[in-house]
């Protein structure tokens, strides 16, 4: 059994209630296999950075398991198959944070940025490319 | 020779400029983590290719951990591979 954690962007055009329940289908999966779901965070509707199968946004939902082998692979099969998610990538952690990811965090200080905003952030304030939507 | 003098005096010491430190190492460096899209950005340029580490003066450790989240990230769409709006 090992920690990972998994990220999943689906579809813009299914609910956010749909997405809970997809992700639930997927959580059982592991939990089936004898692995748990150590924490769940819903990003929200964000867009994408291009465009994924003709998409222009997508639902991203991050969850932190832990699983053996097997039933990750299957978990993985699973989505793969599911049209309804655009992508999806899991990588091995050494630890779940207990903390809310940044992503999180970056949410509730001031509403949803889906949009990328100035990249560069030099000590010296640059009011350059401020406007930039 | 002469070229190669030229350079270290241009790049080495324009007005006895110390080397900067890593950004990434030291007592409250940030995490370099693929979701951090606001830090990763800081690293990559205008067109969103990673910024060698000669310029940022990233180590050459943290470099590849940086590489590696920045690809990441990419993957997932939270950044771009080539970002052609400017």
């Amino acid at each position: 059994m090992r920690l990972y954690e998994s990220v999943l962007i689906a579809r813009q055009d299914i609910s956010t209630a749909q997405v809970e329940t997809l992700v639930d289908e997927f959580s059982k999966i592991i939990e089936n296999g004898g692995g748990s779901i150590k924490k769940r965070e819903y990003w929200g509707l964000r867009s994408l950075a291009y465009r994924i199968k003709k998409n222009r946004k997508g639902h991203y939902v991050m969850l932190n398991l832990e699983a053996d082998s097997a039933t990750l692979n299957e978990y993985e099969r699973i989505m793969g198959l599911n049209e309804d998610i655009l992508r999806f990538m899991t990588i091995r952690i050494e630890e779940v944070d207990e903390e809310p990811s940044i992503m999180m965090q970056a949410k509730s200080e001031r509403g949803d940025r889906g949009d990328r905003r100035d990249r560069r952030e030099q000590p010296a304030q640059n009011a350059s490319k401020s406007e930039e939507a | 020779m002469t070229q190669l003098e030229i350079t270290r005096s241009a790049v080495r010491r324009p007005y006895g400029r110390r080397r900067k430190s890593c950004p990434f190492s030291g007592p409250n460096a940030p995490k370099i983590d693929y979701k951090d899209t606001k830090l990763l950005g800081r690293f990559t340029s205008e067109r969103g290719k990673i910024v060698p580490s000669r310029i940022s003066a990233v180590s050459a450790k943290k470099q590849r951990e940086l590489a590696v989240a920045i690809k990441r990230a990419r993957y997932l769409a939270l950044m771009p591979y080539v970002d052609m709006q400017r």
